[in-house]
């Protein structure tokens, strides 16, 4: 697992909470992981944030929505789009996984128990609907990037899965 | 330009995403159900991006006027260096998902690879790209499992995609010049030395499948040197419409 600390002033934390994924408008940038520094220097914010997919059309509305965050707080800001280290599930913070599930988002699971539900295993997927565990995968690849459609046996309700990513 | 091997090695990766990438897009709206339809346009959509990030790469390395957007969208045909696998149409779903699985196999085992490049930012790129591949790989291995093993039907049409894109394969292990001087310098990956497990995993895929390993030993080859099949003009004119339009437009 990579782990490097994230390099963010502590004065500059409630202005970047407020900054949601336009695509999952429960999950904050913050929560999801995905500001990797953010840093005055004279005046001016440098901030650093990652992908979570590459092609994540996401990423340049995120840019532009934390600039005007910051404008607002009175900052001017530069936005630099790093790769490295490369973005992971296990960044999103708990109160990320829990804002996903009551969103109707199943939170990724841990890498082992994901890859078996890709393959086919053990259905641990919870449903967002009714909670049970009986439920099935539709197909890896969902109406984002970062989610796969799974179906619940029990109450027949699609949703999707925040597919885990490491 | 000073680094001319290394901006020529960036697009011979980066290319093979676009133009795979292209022909997955082509299915948005056309896919055999909504969730293979998905499927095709999100991994065209992680392919696109992943080669914005080579792109950015290479007109960075060429340090002049450059962009991104010149260097995929503004090329002639023969300066475009992906292998021929992956310009070839979407003839049926077998072919989309056979061209597909060959590719996803090389793939992955590339970006392995390039994950230990010593240019850091190509290490970066790999490392980013290698989870989003082996999605893809997943993907297309359990389609040609499905349609291989599934009626009589779809395991002709598997078996007639795959032969007929079997003669393609080769190249994917074909070094350029460009190539060669990368991996000298430890920047790139000697792909000669993937093709015995490529062959391998291949193989014992399509066994799985319970199709045939076709046995033709004759490949065809060309397009890293920019010598393409028919199907590549087609392909960029769709691909480049927009930018020859409407000049200097952004992605």
């Amino acid at each position: 697992m990579t782990t490097t600390e994230q390099n963010i002033d502590n004065i500059l934390i409630p202005i970047l909470e407020q900054v949601s994924d336009p695509e999952i408008p429960v999950l904050s940038i913050m929560d999801m992981g995905v500001v990797r520094s953010a840093v005055i220097i004279n005046n001016k914010v440098k901030v650093e944030i990652t992908p979570t997919y590459s092609g994540c059309p996401a990423m340049d509305v995120i840019g532009d929505d934390i600039k005007k965050a910051l404008k607002d707080a009175g900052y001017e800001s530069e936005i630099d789009l790093i790769l490295h280290p490369a973005w992971t599930t296990d960044w999103i913070t708990p109160r990320g996984r829990k804002a996903l599930e009551d969103y109707g988002i199943a939170a990724p699971l841990d890498a082992e128990a994901d890859k078996e539900v890709l393959l086919n295993g053990k259905r641990i997927v919870k449903c967002t609907h009714c909670g049970s565990q009986n439920t099935r995968l539709v197909s890896q690849f969902g109406s984002t990037a970062c989610k796969a459609q799974f179906q619940c046996d029990d109450c027949q309700e699609p949703f999707d899965y925040f597919k885990c990513l490491k | 330009m000073k680094n001319e091997n290394l901006y020529n090695y960036i697009l011979g990766i980066a290319d093979n995403s676009l133009i795979l990438g292209q022909r997955m897009g082509e299915l948005c709206g056309h896919g055999p159900t909504l969730e293979t339809d998905i499927a095709c346009t999100n991994i065209s959509l992680d392919l696109f991006g992943q080669v914005r990030s080579y792109y950015q790469y290479a007109a960075k390395i060429a340090g002049d006027d450059r962009t991104e957007d010149d260097i995929a969208m503004l090329r002639k045909e023969r300066e475009y260096k992906n292998v021929l696998l992956v310009e070839q149409p979407n003839t049926d779903f077998a072919y989309t998902i056979g061209r597909q699985f060959l590719f996803d196999v090389y793939h992955l085992a590339f970006l392995a690879e390039l994950q230990k490049s010593n240019d850091l930012t190509l290490s970066a790129i790999a490392n980013k790209c290698i989870k989003e591949v082996s999605y893809h790989e997943r993907f297309s291995s359990d389609w040609v499992k499905r349609l291989g093993d599934g009626t009589e039907e779809s395991n002709q049409k598997m078996q007639a995609a795959i032969n007929d894109l079997w003669t393609y394969t080769d190249e994917l292990f074909h070094q350029t010049e460009a190539d060669k001087a990368m991996v000298a310098e430890g920047v790139g990956v000697d792909v000669t030395q993937l093709k015995e497990k490529y062959y391998k995993q291949v193989n014992a895929l399509l066994k799985e499948a319970n199709l045939e390993i076709p046995e033709s030993k004759w490949f065809q080859k060309g397009g890293k040197e920019g010598i393409h099949t028919e199907h590549l003009g087609y392909l960029l004119s769709d691909l480049q419409y927009m930018q020859r339009t409407y000049p200097n437009m952004e992605w």
